[in-house]
């Protein structure tokens, strides 16, 4: 397979150590690195299970760009003026975007997009949750641009300076582009809000339904979080999941205000103590729930982007073909046949 | 199920005139036609660049970091390839 | 700025094809054959939403004449608002449509009428669209025998769309039997060397000669009016 090929390949392009001893040295190496906030870059030696994090991690992130273009796709043709309209389009087509640039991160470490594709198809990669919660109304367009991209800049931010270089730069440019979409989504609720009552109705019922799951898109509690520790120790994360979760909200409250929306949570306030918000118990059941396949949209989600995939699958074979033909009547190299990706990992890039 | 994965291109960037192109990042592609088309509406949909170059990344061929000591190290230690290394009179100007 | 009565109907000609076709390249989204489809498609379908807008706000506000026109008021091509179909549909659509435009614009864009500043920016737009939908007409026609058919059949079932695009719309200055003769060579030149025959058979509807550009649609244009228009007219009077 494709695939395991490639991975082989970037194992060796890499050091092969011999010997125990020259596996500690580079263990050595790499720590040192990672501890002075030097990058790892694709072909430096690296643990077998810092590599499979990260793939783990920066596929998650590529297929939740992805699987994240439906509940929003879903209201680009109903938009309600053409302005939305435009800005809805070039939002999602930028989730597209970033789920390309993500994939091309993961390919670093020699896993292909085919095989991640498999693995979000066949669900033994996951997405994030939040996408699994459906859009009802507009104002979710809203919703989802302000406390789901919000949320999910508040976690991108110090990926930024993820000890793993491809990521990182990943991240940059997807943070640059991101920032557009907080605003556009707090900009259609506030006009939403100011609007009829209706709109503004609308708007409430938008922010009541997705501010708990946003607060649950930080992940469990960090006294549950099984990959937390090890993750900071490698500088892939950055700050505990409960440390980014208050962040979160302590930015969010004023915002809420200046919305002249409420967030849904009767135990929010101030503590002047802390210097932070309280905020209500999170109900980790259906964050469960929704995790294993209970939620509203898990199987339709899937079944979509499956679909797509299949129904291209035609598209993909013509261009391939196409190519491999005009190669050998050309005789150039570059050929795109079956598996051409074997070997490819993208390994050159440093 | 047949795989038919496009291979993989390297994104080169020159953002404006004066300057040279850079890496911006990879994307899959049947042929160069088509992965510089994938290019544009990829990496300069914001207006990001004003030329593009496309690389088969196989095509590519890099230095390996075992190779890291004798590539780049003799590098370091010949100072006196550097305009600092040199200790010019107070007043001199134009050097 | 407000444009003469000859000039609006020709701005809403144009506008509505660009809003209709957009809207329907939009449908893609979350659907295309592959993720870098889905970033193409999308940079088409706001290039020519882009270009709807200033066309419509030349003759009114654009929201008011996208989501408050009945279907009879539309003055689009029958061929922009043909559903996609499968990705052959779509690029046959678009190599039809695109192929037009850009020859339209250029024409456009080289005279002095009120269309010429416009033009001038969509003539560069519209020729990456007619290159987008070239380079996949190619590999679709001349791909594997699976694409090479899906890509006949789409030819032959839009083909009867394609006259009404030359007829004369009123304010528009150009010269309809030069672009037609101009439309034909590129679009069989292009089909050559996909390895493609023409397809044969009436370019019009027996009854449907300038249907679009006189208010007569296809069926599913009325469903595609109703699911772009029904949260905006659900709303009447509120901004958004």
């Amino acid at each position: 397979m494709a695939t395991a090929a490639a991975h082989r390949t970037a194992r060796t392009g890499a050091d092969a150590p011999d010997t125990a001893t020259d596996t500690a040295a580079l263990q050595h190496a790499f720590d040192t690195a990672v501890a002075a906030e030097e990058r790892i870059e694709p072909r430096d030696w690296m643990p077998d299970a810092y590599r499979a994090t990260l793939v783990r991690q920066i596929a998650q992130h590529a297929h939740s760009e992805i699987i994240g273009m439906q509940p929003e796709a879903n209201w680009i043709t109903r938009a309600p003026s053409l302005r939305r309209k435009a800005i809805l389009m070039a939002k999602v087509q930028d989730e597209a975007g970033h789920g390309l640039y993500l994939y091309s991160a993961a390919e670093t470490l020699g896993t292909g997009r085919d095989e991640l594709l498999d693995k979000l198809h066949s669900g033994r990669q996951k997405y994030s949750s939040i996408f699994n919660y459906p859009t009802l109304t507009w104002a979710d367009v809203g919703a989802i641009g302000w406390l789901v991209d919000g949320a999910a800049i508040t976690n991108q931010v110090p990926l930024c300076r993820c000890s793993y270089g491809p990521y990182a730069r990943a991240m940059v440019r997807i943070c640059k582009e991101e920032s557009f979409h907080q605003r556009q989504g707090y900009e259609l609720l506030l006009a939403l809000s100011n609007g009829t009552e209706a709109q503004h109705a609308m708007a409430q019922d938008a922010v009541d339904r997705w501010w708990w799951p946003s607060l649950m898109m930080f992940g469990p509690p960090d006294d549950e979080s099984q990959h937390s520790a090890q993750s900071m120790e490698w500088k892939i994360k950055r700050h505990s999941n409960d440390e980014l979760r208050q962040r979160f909200v302590d930015i969010c409250v004023p915002q809420a205000a200046s919305l002249g929306l409420t967030l849904p949570d009767p135990d929010l306030k101030w503590n002047e103590e802390r210097g932070q918000h309280d905020f209500g118990a999170i109900d980790w059941s259906e964050f469960r729930d929704v995790l294993k396949g209970n939620g509203p949209c898990n199987e339709q989600r899937i079944t979509q982007r499956r679909r797509a995939h299949d129904e291209g699958a035609w598209v993909r074979e013509a261009a391939a073909a196409h190519a491999a033909k005009h190669a050998r009547a050309t005789g150039t190299t570059t050929t795109a046949t079956t598996t051409a990706t074997t070997g490819t990992t993208g390994e050159a890039r440093a | 199920m047949t795989t038919t994965d496009w291979p993989l291109w390297e994104v080169f960037v020159r953002s404006r005139r004066g300057l040279s192109h850079t890496h911006a990042g990879s994307l899959h592609a049947p042929d160069a036609e088509m992965a510089l088309r994938n290019a544009r509406d990829l990496y300069t949909r914001r207006g990001e660049g004003i030329s593009l170059w496309v690389v088969p990344a196989t095509a590519i061929t890099a230095s390996s970091p075992d190779e890291k000591d004798p590539f780049f190290e003799p590098a370091a230690d010949k100072p006196y390839r550097h305009p600092t290394f040199y200790e010019i009179p107070e007043g001199v100007q134009h050097l | 700025m407000t444009a003469t009565v000859p000039a609006t109907t020709a701005a809403l000609a144009l506008g509505d094809d660009a809003l209709v076709l957009s809207h329907r390249l939009a449908e893609w989204a979350g659907h295309a054959p592959v993720l870098e489809e889905e970033v193409a498609l999308a940079n088409i379908a706001l290039d020519l939403l882009g270009q709807a807008r200033v066309l419509l706000s030349l003759c009114g506000d654009e929201d008011e004449l996208a989501y408050l026109r009945e279907e009879r008021a539309f003055r689009n091509l029958q061929l922009a608002e043909q559903p996609n179909g499968d990705f052959a549909h779509t690029i046959a659509r678009q190599l039809y449509f695109s192929t037009y435009q850009h020859l339209l614009y250029a024409e456009l864009a080289a005279g002095e009428g009120p269309f010429a500043p416009l033009a001038g920016k969509a003539v560069k737009e519209t020729a990456y669209h007619r290159d987008h939908a070239e380079q996949w007409t190619l590999r679709l026609g001349d791909g594997t025998e699976e694409s090479r058919e899906r890509m006949l059949t789409a030819l032959t079932a839009l083909w009867r769309y394609t006259g009404e695009m030359f007829q004369p719309v009123a304010g528009l200055d150009a010269d309809m039997a030069l672009l037609e003769t101009r439309w034909l060579e590129s679009v069989t030149a292009v089909l050559t060397r996909a390895g493609l025959p023409l397809p044969e058979g009436p370019r019009t509807g027996a009854w449907s000669a300038g249907a679009g550009r006189q208010g007569l649609h296809t069926e599913s244009f009325g469903r595609m009016l109703a699911e772009m228009q029904h949260l905006h007219r659900s709303h009447p009077g509120a901004t958004w």
